[in-house]
C-alpha cells in the first residue's frame, strides 16, 4: 500500500508477503462481511418481532392479499359483471384461501422465516395511502425512491465531517496549547446536542431572520431547467443542513481525534524521527497519520452511526425528501408497512457504512496485514 | 480520599466550575419545581382543558420582551365587576331591574391587543339577563358593540356582526384604532359598559372583560394559551431524571458485562461482543419509534426500552481493552491466590478499579439520553400526560412557530436543552481531563 522504505535485505521476502497479505485483508473482510451480515439479519428478525407484537405485520399483509385480490377482480372482465353480493363472496374466499396460503392462520413463530426474507428483500407490499415520487404504492418503491436524496446530503456530510476533522486535528496538535486550540476544544461540549437541534437554529438565524438561504427541500420549486442552475440550487439547499451536521459532530470530531494525534505524537519514534532530522510534514504523514488513522477510523465509525439516528428529524425539519422525512411523514400518517421498511433500510444503511469503514480499516491497519490480532476494531 | 482529591483537582478547572454550576442550577430548579407543582398539578395545569386557560392569550411572547426599550406590547388585562368596575343597581318594575356595570381599564401600549372576550356570570331560575354593550374610547366617542344575552362568554373578536360596523376589523383592532392614524391604537382610559336587563326579582349579573395581550407571564403561551412555563419547568426535572436514570441503566450495565466478559474470557467474551457489533447495527431510533407506536408512549417505556438498547453499546470496546489490562494486574493475581471466587474478583477488584474512567462518560452520555427523549418527543411520540422540553418543541414543529414569529416557543425549551447539554459535557470532558491520566500527560 505504501512505500515504506524496506531495507535490502528484506525485500526478496516482501515480495512473497504481498499475497499473503492480500489473502489475510480479503479472509478479514470477508469474516466481516459474515459478522455483520448476520447482525443485519438479527437487527431486522428484532425489528419484526418489535413490529409484529401488536400483529401490524400481519395487518401488512393481510392488507396486502386484499388488495391483489381486489385488482385481480376487477381486471378480470367476467368477475367484474358478477352481481354485487356474488362478487364480494368471491371476494371473501378468495381472500381466505390466499391467507391461508400465506399460513396467516398459522402461529407467529412458523412464519417468521417468510418475514424475514420479505423484511431482507423490502417485500413488505402497499402503502395504504402513502405513494412515491414517481406514483408508485408499492412499500419498496416508496423507500428506494427516497434513497438517493438521503445519500446525497449524508455523503456529502459524512465527507466533510472527516476532512475537516482530520484537517483541524492535525493543524491543533501541531499548535498545541493556542488560542485557537483552547477556543476549538472548549467548544466541544456543542457537540452534547443532535443535528435537528441545530437545524432548527440555522433556519431561525439564516432562511428567517435574514433570509439568505432556503429553509428547506432540496431544490427550488420548479427546479431549474439547466444543469449548472440545477447543481446551484441543490448546492444552496445543501449549506444548512450539512452546516447543522458539522455542527453537532465537528467539535467533538476535532478534540477526539487531537487527542489521538497528541499521544501519538509523542512517541519514542516520532522523537527519534525529529532527531534524524526529517520534515515535520514527513514526519506528520508517515509518523503520525499513519499509525493514528486505525483509531480514527473507528471513532468516525461510531460518529457516522449516531449521525445516520440523528438524521432522521434532520430531515424532517429540513423538508429535506429523504428517508428521514419519509419517516417523518410515516409516523404522521401512521403508516406501518413504510415505517418498518424504513427501519430496515437504516439498518442495512449502518451495516454498509460499518462495512466500508472495515475495508477502509483492514487497508490502513497494518495488524490486520500482518495477521496480528486486530483489537481496536468495531 | 481519592475522590475528594480528584474533586478538588476538578475545581480548577473554570469549564468544570462553569458546568457544576449549571448542573447544580438545574437540579434546584428541577427540586423547586418538584415541590411547588407537584405530579398531579403539573398534569392537571398541562392537561386540565380549556377553562383553565381561558384567560391567557394564544401564542403570546413572554413577558421579559418589554424590556427591551423598543418593546411595549399589551399585557393581559382583566376588569372584573366584582373587584373593580362600578355596578349599578335600579329597579324598573314588576320583578325586572336594570343594572349598569362599567369596566374601565388603562391601555397605554404600543400595538392592539389579540382579542377581546366578556364572560358573564349570571344567576337566575328560568330567564338569562339580557346585555346591551356600550365601548367608550378615551378620545370621547361611544361605540355600540351590541345586544345579546348574557350566555357565559361573548367573545367579541370573532363577533362577524361586530367587524362588519367597524369597517372589516375585529373587535380587539377596531375599539382600539386611533380615528387619524388607523394602524396605531389610542392610549388611554377605555371603559365598557355593560347595560343588562334582570327579568327575575333576585337575579344578579357580574361581567369580567379580558383583553388578552400579545405577553403573557415569565414565557409565554402556546397555541392552547397553556401558560408554556410549567411545560419548560417540569421538562427539567423530568429530562434530568430520563437523562441519568438511561445513563445509570446503560452505563452501569455495560460496565458489569465488560467484566465479567474479560474474566470468564472466551466464548461469553465471544458472545458479548458479537452482541455489541449486532447492537451498533441496530438502529435504535426508529425501534424506539416503533415502540411508541405500537405500544405505548410513556415516558418510561421508553426509557426501559433505550436502556436495553444500550446494554451492549459501544464503550463495551473501550472498557474491554481496559479490563484485559486489569485482569494481569499482580493484586488480582493475588486474590486468585487467596481464593478469591469469580463475583469477588469482579465486583470488588475489577470494576471499582475503572470507576474513574466511566465517570467521565457517564457524565458525557446523560445529555445524549437527554436529546434521545427530545427527539423521540419531536417525532410526536412524546409522553401523552407529562410535559417535556421535547413536547414544547414538538408543539412548536408542529404549529410551524418560527415561521410564524414565534421564536420564544422554539427558542426557549432549546436553550434550557442545550444549556444542560453544555453543562453536563463540561464536567464530562474535564472528568476526563483530569481522570484519563494519558491526557494528563499531554
Amino acid at each position: 500500500m505504501t512505500k515504506m522504505s524496506i531495507p535490502e535485505a528484506q525485500r526478496p521476502r516482501a515480495r512473497i508477503t504481498v499475497p499473503t497479505s492480500l489473502a489475510r485483508i480479503g479472509r478479514y473482510v470477508l469474516v466481516k462481511l459474515i459478522t455483520i451480515g448476520i447482525a443485519v439479519v438479527v437487527a431486522i428478525l428484532l425489528t419484526i418481532f418489535v413490529a409484529n407484537w401488536g400483529g401490524h405485520l400481519d395487518e401488512i399483509k393481510k392488507a396486502a392479499i386484499s388488495e391483489g385480490v381486489a385488482m385481480m377482480v376487477m381486471d378480470n372482465e367476467e368477475l367484474r359483471l358478477l352481481p354485487r353480493e356474488e362478487r364480494e363472496a368471491l371476494i371473501a374466499e378468495m381472500i381466505a384461501i390466499q391467507e391461508r396460503r400465506m399460513g396467516l392462520d398459522r402461529p407467529f413463530i412458523v412464519r417468521t422465516p417468510g418475514y424475514l426474507i420479505g423484511a431482507l428483500t423490502l417485500d413488505l407490499g402497499w402503502a395504504p395511502t402513502m405513494t412515491s415520487p414517481s406514483g408508485s404504492r408499492l412499500v419498496r418503491l416508496i423507500i428506494l425512491e427516497r434513497l438517493p436524496a438521503t445519500l446525497v446530503l449524508f455523503g456529502t456530510a459524512q465527507l466533510l465531517l472527516f476532512f475537516t476533522g482530520l484537517f483541524f486535528a492535525l493543524f491543533l496538535s501541531r499548535r498545541y496549547g493556542s488560542g485557537l486550540d483552547k477556543a476549538i476544544i472548549a467548544l466541544a461540549p456543542i457537540s452534547a446536542a443532535p443535528s435537528w437541534f441545530y437545524g432548527i437554529f440555522l433556519i431561525l438565524f439564516f432562511a428567517i431572520l435574514l433570509p439568505i438561504l432556503p429553509f428547506g427541500g432540496m431544490v427550488a420549486a420548479p427546479p431549474p431547467p439547466t444543469t449548472l442552475g440545477y447543481a446551484l440550487s441543490l448546492l444552496s439547499h445543501l449549506v444548512l443542513p450539512v452546516l447543522a451536521i458539522l455542527v453537532s459532530a465537528v467539535f467533538v470530531t476535532i478534540y477526539n481525534w487531537r487527542t489521538f494525534f497528541l499521544i501519538h505524537s509523542s512517541e519514542d519514534y516520532v522523537e527519534m524521527a525529529k532527531a534524524k532530522g526529517l520534515s515535520s510534514g514527513a514526519i506528520e504523514r508517515k509518523y503520525v497519520l499513519r499509525p493514528t488513522l486505525p483509531p480514527i477510523i473507528t471513532s468516525f465509525a461510531l460518529t457516522v452511526i449516531t449521525m445516520w439516528m440523528g438524521s432522521i428529524l434532520l430531515e424532517g425539519v429540513f423538508k429535506w425528501p429523504g428517508l428521514g422525512s419519509l419517516f417523518f411523514e410515516a409516523i404522521g400518517h401512521g403508516e406501518t408497512p413504510v415505517i418498518v421498511g424504513t427501519t430496515i433500510i437504516y439498518a442495512y444503511l449502518l451495516a454498509v457504512t460499518l462495512f466500508v469503514l472495515d475495508i477502509v480499516f483492514a487497508l490502513v491497519d497494518p495488524r490486520v496485514k500482518v495477521g496480528a490480532e486486530s483489537r481496536g476494531t468495531i | 480520599m481519592r475522590v475528594l482529591q480528584s474533586l478538588r483537582q476538578l475545581m480548577r478547572y473554570p469549564a468544570a466550575v462553569v458546568g457544576l454550576a449549571i448542573i447544580g442550577a438545574l437540579i434546584v430548579v428541577a427540586i423547586y419545581t418538584v415541590i411547588t407543582v407537584p405530579y398531579s398539578e403539573v398534569i392537571r395545569l398541562w392537561r386540565g382543558g380549556g377553562e383553565l386557560w381561558e384567560e391567557s392569550p394564544r401564542t403570546a411572547w413572554p413577558q421579559w420582551i418589554n424590556l427591551l426599550p423598543w418593546e411595549n406590547r399589551p399585557t393581559t388585562l382583566i376588569v372584573c365587576s366584582t373587584e373593580v368596575g362600578e355596578k349599578t343597581v335600579r329597579p324598573l318594575a314588576e320583578g325586572i331591574s336594570e343594572v349598569e356595570i362599567l369596566l374601565p381599564f388603562d391601555f397605554t401600549y404600543d400595538g392592539f391587543p389579540r382579542e377581546i372576550t366578556v364572560f358573564f356570570t349570571a344567576e337566575y331560575d328560568e330567564r338569562r339577563p339580557h346585555v346591551s354593550l356600550i365601548w367608550l374610547t378615551p378620545d370621547g366617542r361611544e361605540i355600540r358593540v351590541g345586544e345579546r344575552t348574557a350566555l357565559r362568554a361573548y367573545r367579541m373578536s370573532i363577533d362577524g356582526g361586530l367587524t362588519r360596523r367597524l369597517g372589516g376589523k375585529p373587535a380587539h383592532v377596531g375599539l382600539f384604532a386611533d380615528p387619524a392614524a388607523e394602524e396605531l391604537s389610542l392610549k388611554g382610559e377605555y371603559t365598557l359598559r355593560v347595560e343588562g336587563l334582570l327579568f327575575e326579582d333576585d337575579a344578579d349579573l357580574d361581567a369580567r372583560l379580558v383583553v388578552y395581550g400579545q405577553v403573557h407571564g415569565l414565557a409565554g403561551t402556546d397555541h392552547m394559551r397553556r401558560d408554556l412555563m410549567v411545560g419548560l419547568l417540569w421538562g427539567i426535572p423530568v429530562a434530568l431524571a430520563f437523562g441519568f436514570l438511561a445513563a445509570v441503566g446503560a452505563q452501569i450495565s455495560t460496565f458489569v458485562l465488560a467484566a465479567i466478559g474479560v474474566w470468564h474470557g472466551k466464548w461469553v467474551d465471544g458472545v458479548f461482543r458479537w452482541l455489541t457489533q449486532v447492537n451498533i447495527i441496530l438502529p435504535i431510533l426508529p425501534l424506539l419509534i416503533m415502540v411508541g407506536m405500537f405500544f405505548s408512549r410513556s415516558i418510561w417505556v421508553i426509557l426501559g426500552v433505550v436502556i436495553l438498547l444500550n446494554i451492549f453499546s459501544a464503550s463495551y470496546f473501550v472498557l474491554h481493552a481496559m479490563f484485559l489490562q486489569i485482569k494481569e494486574a499482580p493484586y488480582i493475581e493475588a486474590a486468585r491466590a487467596y481464593g478469591a471466587g469469580s463475583s469477588r474478583i469482579i465486583f470488588r477488584y475489577m470494576i471499582p478499579k475503572v470507576i474513574p474512567v466511566l465517570l467521565p462518560q457517564f457524565v458525557m452520555i446523560i445529555p445524549t439520553f437527554v436529546f434521545i427523549e427530545a427527539t423521540v418527543a419531536v417525532l410526536g411520540l412524546g409522553d401523552l400526560h407529562l410535559p417535556t422540553l421535547g413536547k414544547v418543541i414538538y408543539d412548536a414543529h408542529a404549529n410551524a412557530a418560527i415561521y410564524n414569529g414565534h421564536y420564544y416557543w422554539m427558542v426557549q425549551p432549546g436553550i434550557i436543552l442545550l444549556i444542560m447539554g453544555i453543562g453536563f459535557a463540561m464536567v464530562g470532558y474535564t472528568l476526563d481531563r483530569v481522570f484519563n491520566p494519558r491526557l494528563r500527560q499531554i
